[in-house]
């Protein structure tokens, strides 16, 4: 907090507050499309060092002490209101960046998985890690055409939900149905649909 | 999760992007650098708008007074800077971090990580995601 001088801090009178949803899943589930359908989307850049449990298995060099790796996400923001803005992070696809959701998770309001039904298997991983950590999410089944349609009990089984996480239909393409799916997670997380206790990992 | 279609095209060249920070990883107070911490504008470079190059002091880079020149404007968070100025996230937190220290932003980060914002701003979450 600065005082004084308060009369002159015209532009930043308001300081909004930021609020974040995740949005999980396998390849080519429609993650980045779900977050441009909504959202102006920006490839975010980030680093992160290569620890041994990281580092690719094809990377035998290991003598630099400190290497690191880009990795790009999907980044969109929503201005819900001047005062109240909610970013979309799409989490990494690939196996060894699941440190990176560590820190993508803390403090996320929620989550989306997507799912496709042709291999729903894809998204067991996000499922799971957001389960394990009380994190409200939706589950998210991402309608491609030709897709058989799975009625919403047989993709709740399949995944082995529990009964209160909301399975909904969507296209990520439109920003109406996407609508839909993000006011289902915070709706799930007002409903307390998470317990949100320490991540025990 | 172990089938070829998971591996996507997320995965970038291993790089040194510390350049910039001369060779330095954490900034002060990158504990505080949430992706969603919002950097704003100190009464400094408010009072100073139309020349934060000459009103700063001259060990701020290009890089340095880029973050400045956004955040004169409107808070923004780390991740918007970073994709705003096309910077790696660790390159923003160490940036922000000497700016932190010149007395030129502060960080807001009103909602604690661990814990979830209250009913009345979950509500008016939905309401404005309905209204969009
Ligand atoms: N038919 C159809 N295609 C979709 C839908 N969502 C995404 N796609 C397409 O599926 C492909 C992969 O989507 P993308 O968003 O890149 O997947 P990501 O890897 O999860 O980010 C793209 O060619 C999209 O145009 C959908 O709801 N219906
Ligand atoms: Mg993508």
């Amino acid at each position: 907090m600065v005082f004084g001088r308060t009369d002159r801090r015209k532009q930043n009178a308001v300081t909004p507050l930021a609020l974040k949803l995740l949005v999980a899943g396998g390849f080519g589930v429609g993650k980045t499309t779900l977050v441009g359908a909504i959202s102006e989307i920006k490839p975010l850049r980030t680093e992160e060092l290569l620890t041994e449990a990281s580092r690719p298995v094809d990377d035998t060099s290991g003598v630099e002490a400190k290497r690191t790796t880009t990795v790009a996400m999907d980044f969109g923001r929503i201005t819900l209101r001047d005062d109240l803005v909610l970013y979309l992070f799409g989490t990494p696809g690939q196996n060894r960046f699941w440190f990176l959701w560590d820190e993508l998770a803390q403090g996320a309001l929620g989550a989306v998985v997507l799912a496709d039904t042709r291999r729903l298997e894809d998204c067991f991983a996000a499922v799971d890690y957001f389960e394990r950590r009380g994190i409200a999410f939706t589950l998210a089944v991402n309608c491609f055409d030709g897709a058989e349609r799975h009625p919403e009990e047989a993709v709740r089984d399949a995944l082995d939900l529990d009964p209160g996480v909301p399975v909904v239909m969507c296209d990520a393409r439109e920003r109406e149905s996407v609508k839909e799916v993000l006011v289902s997670v915070v709706e799930h997380a007002l409903a307390g649909g998470a317990s949100r206790s320490p991540a025990t990992v | 999760m172990t089938g070829d279609h998971w591996y996507d095209d997320a995965a970038g060249p291993v790089v040194r992007p510390y350049t910039m920070t001369r060779g330095r990883t954490r900034g002060p107070g990158e504990d505080r650098l949430d992706l969603i911490a919002l950097v704003v504008a100190e009464d400094f470079l408010t009072d100073h708008p139309d020349d934060v190059h000459a009103a700063a002091d001259r060990t701020l880079s290009p890089e340095h007074l880029d973050i400045a020149g956004l955040v004169r404007h409107a808070p923004q968070s780390v991740a918007e800077l970073a994709t705003g100025l096309d910077l790696p996230v660790g390159v923003v937190r160490v940036l922000v971090g000497d700016l932190i220290d010149g007395g030129y932003v502060r960080v807001s980060r009103p909602v604690p990580p661990a814990e979830l914002p209250d009913e009345g701003i979950l509500r008016e979450v939905i309401e404005g995601l309905r209204a969009l």
